[in-house]
């Protein structure tokens, strides 16, 4: 049954200043590519795992760029390498690699 | 009949090759032990068993001939290639084997000391002026002669690659430089030495001829002894480097045949059989021109040969960068003479990688998978083929013409099937989507699988275990549709290149049913390598490393191949090829679902 009324959401507000983006940094010495993403959202729009798991390479790397690696955890154990993400990213980012540079990285 | 020139049978001469033989036999026996012991429990039952197996043994002992001795397998790449490689094998085989003949028929009594038919023109002089006697000197010289030919050949392969056939050759490392001086000459010393004293023991056209040349310098048949000492001395070298260059394969592939006559598979990224393939491996660079990345010259150092080596020196920084560029195409291991498999081999090396961070997919509710439908016929479409829709449509449009009964799987969404994740080393995570997708299938009530995507089809037909369902490449599906003349498919006039992709051809050795759908809809060209050596598209999901850049390299080299013969159209069975190509192609490239109904359209 669908519950009707309202509630709070938690404030997602990020301070940029504030965020640690060490784990990032890490990721772009051996995935430069990453710093080369504009957030098209191709990726997530062809995700396989995308429609049942929230996966998205966009929202990884906004993510991790925002110091948000708890949710980066979340979506990174949906995905199952298909590559689709790869074949259509404009930028041609190897985004199969990333994927896998961070589990390694974690 | 026999005169002992030297009747203690023994010179000091003999000890390094005494040494290095001994040396080697012990390192041999110890590693073919070592390789058993690897294999687990299963493997090594069964690889006993193959042993007393009739038909499995008459395969080993073909086998151990034709590629140990004669090299049929390079015969058929490049003659010259093949003579060079036969005729130091096979030559020197034979001198061994007339050598022990002769002990055991003149001496007997010595056949237990190992030196003794290797240095047995120096111990003994056969008088034996009947035909036996000079028909063993003839065969002896004979096939020393067929050995200098072939050394003589392999100096020039060093120089002109491209006579035997071979753009690219392997550099050779230290230990095989040293191995491949000694090896060159150990022949031209025996025959040297043989030569001296020929007039004494006796000889035929080689080492007489040789012998009354000698004699206008020398007349003192002592001065033979140094040369002895230099061809003991140079096997004895070649000997104690054998273990560690690429020598090793000798000793090696004679292991390596059997087990792979017993069907054992590669399990771990070193031990058994993986280690065995890599010391089989001869450095012989087929597998560089092969392969597909060498197109971008870049690449050349991650041939598998060069993934042989660094196993052997365990550069790990190495393995792993040569393990995650492969396409894993397989081209490799299809070339390859004595059977290393160099795609596995790179799975196995991936498996090893640690992440800290493992796919977990149990959360994801198969249920919601299960198809509606209750067709007799589940099409599972798969992620590539949902990038290319027009492969889809084309064939569900034949379902509808051939009056099929048939659902859609993933029509909307699925999970993968796994063989990408399987190709990255993670058989875990493939595992979870294999067990899921079964769940799912096993649900639906279908009898037969229908798949677009070889990489989909590979995984189901290898690692799925699907009781009563049969599992079929649209390939296989429209051809059999045609051959029940349950669609019609008209000719036209139109030139159509056929592209293999890797998974269906070399991965599942499905190559013709294409070619026929082809022939029954138009004109059917090819391209300059096709079939088992066609060039991988460049756009494999095998290789994790290689980016957009690189690849372009290689996907003009692979389309360069495919127009040769100018088609109008490039035909390929492979959503993933097809999407790979038509970025970078001038003609249409489409997949054969495409060319069947566009056939069935037209009439
Ligand atoms: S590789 Fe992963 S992230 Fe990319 S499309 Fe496939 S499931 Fe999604
Ligand atoms: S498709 Fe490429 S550029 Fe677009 S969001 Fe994804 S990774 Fe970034
Ligand atoms: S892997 Fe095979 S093809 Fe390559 S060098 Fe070794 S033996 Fe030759
Ligand atoms: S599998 Fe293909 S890409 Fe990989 S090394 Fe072999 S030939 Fe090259």
């Amino acid at each position: 049954m669908n519950k009707f009324g309202f509630s709070l959401s938690p404030s997602s507000a990020i301070n940029l200043d504030q965020v640690d983006r060490t784990f990032f940094n890490k990721l772009t010495e051996v995935e430069p590519d990453a710093l080369r993403c504009m957030a098209c959202g191709s990726c997530s729009a062809t995700c396989t795992a995308a429609g049942y798991t929230g996966m998205s390479v966009r929202k990884v790397l906004l993510n991790l760029q925002r110091g948000r690696n708890e949710e980066v955890r979340k979506m990174l154990s949906a995905c199952m390498l298909c590559g689709k993400c790869t074949m259509v990213c404009p930028r041609g980012i190897n985004t199969r690699s990333i994927i896998l540079n961070i589990s390694k990285l974690w | 009949m026999v005169d002992y020139l030297h009747p203690s049978g023994f010179n000091s001469f003999i000890m390094p090759f005494v040494l290095g033989m001994t040396f080697v036999l012990v390192w041999c026996i110890g590693g073919a032990i070592r390789v058993i012991y690897e294999l687990t429990p299963g493997d090594r039952k069964k690889f006993f068993l193959s042993l007393i197996n009739p038909r499995i043994m008459a395969k080993n002992i073909k086998e151990w001939f034709c590629d140990c001795l004669f090299h049929v397998k390079l015969w058929k790449r490049n003659k010259l290639l093949g003579y060079m490689h036969s005729s130091i094998a096979f030559g020197w085989f034979m001198i061994i084997v007339v050598g022990h003949i002769e002990v055991f028929l003149y001496t007997p009594e010595r056949i237990h000391r190992i030196w003794y038919p290797i240095f047995f023109r120096y111990f003994v002089a056969v008088t034996d002026h009947t035909m036996s006697g000079s028909f063993f000197f003839f065969l002896m010289d004979f096939f020393l002669l067929m050995i200098l030919s072939g050394i003589i050949l392999a100096m020039l392969k060093r120089a002109y690659s491209l006579l035997f056939g071979m753009r690219r050759t392997t550099r050779p490392s230290l230990t095989d430089l040293i191995g491949l001086y000694s090896l060159w000459s150990i022949f031209p010393l025996r025959l040297l030495a043989e030569g001296f004293t020929a007039d004494i023991s006796g000889g035929s056209f080689l080492t007489k001829t040789l012998n009354h040349l000698l004699h206008s310098f020398y007349s003192d048949p002592t001065q033979a002894l140094p040369v002895w000492w230099a061809y003991s001395i140079a096997l004895g070298v070649f000997m104690f480097i054998l273990p560690f260059s690429r020598y090793m394969h000798i000793p090696a592939e004679i292991l390596l045949i059997p087990m792979r006559n017993a069907g054992i598979p590669i399990r771990y990224s070193r031990k058994g059989i993986s280690r065995l393939q890599v010391y089989s491996c001869p450095g012989c660079g087929v597998c560089i021109d092969a392969c597909p990345l060498s197109a971008a010259k870049a690449n050349i150092k991650d041939a598998t040969v060069y993934l042989n080596r660094q196993l052997k020196r365990n550069n790990k920084k190495r393995i792993d960068q040569i393990s995650d560029k492969c396409l894993l195409c397989g081209k490799c291991s299809s070339v390859c003479p004595v059977g290393v498999e160099g795609d596995k081999l790179r799975i196995a090396q991936r498996s090893t990688r640690k992440y800290n961070l493992t796919p977990d997919y149990s959360s994801i509710d198969g249920k919601q998978f299960i198809p509606q439908g209750s067709g007799k016929i589940l099409y599972f479409a798969g992620c590539m083929t949902h990038l290319t829709p027009a492969i889809k449509r084309s064939l569900v449009s034949i379902l509808e013409k051939a009056g099929e009964d048939y659902t859609i799987m993933d029509e909307n969404g699925g999970i993968c099937c796994g063989r990408p994740m399987l190709m990255a080393g993670r058989r875990d995570a493939a595992q979870q989507m294999i067990e899921k997708n079964t769940s799912i299938i096993m649900a639906s009530g279908a009898t037969t699988l229908l798949l677009s995507c070889p990489i989909c089809y590979r995984i189901f037909k290898e690692n799925y275990k699907l009781e009563g369902i049969e599992i079929l490449h649209h390939t296989e599906y429209i051809k059999r549709l045609i051959s029940e003349k349950r669609i019609d498919i008209s000719k036209s006039d139109i030139k159509f290149a056929y592209h293999d992709p890797c998974e269906l051809g070399r991965g599942c050795g499905i190559y013709e049913e294409p070619r026929d759908i082809i022939r029954a809809a138009g004109e059917l060209l090819e391209g300059t390598k096709n079939g088992a050596e066609s060039i991988c598209c460049g756009g494999s999901l095998g290789s994790l490393s290689l980016g957009d850049e690189q690849r372009k390299r290689l996907i003009e080299n692979a389309l360069n191949n495919l127009t040769v013969a100018s088609p109008d159209a490039i035909v390929t069975a492979c959503p993933l090829c097809k999407n790979t190509f038509k970025r970078h192609s001038a003609i249409p490239v489409i997949d054969i679902a495409e060319v069947a109904l566009q056939s069935i359209e037209k009439k």
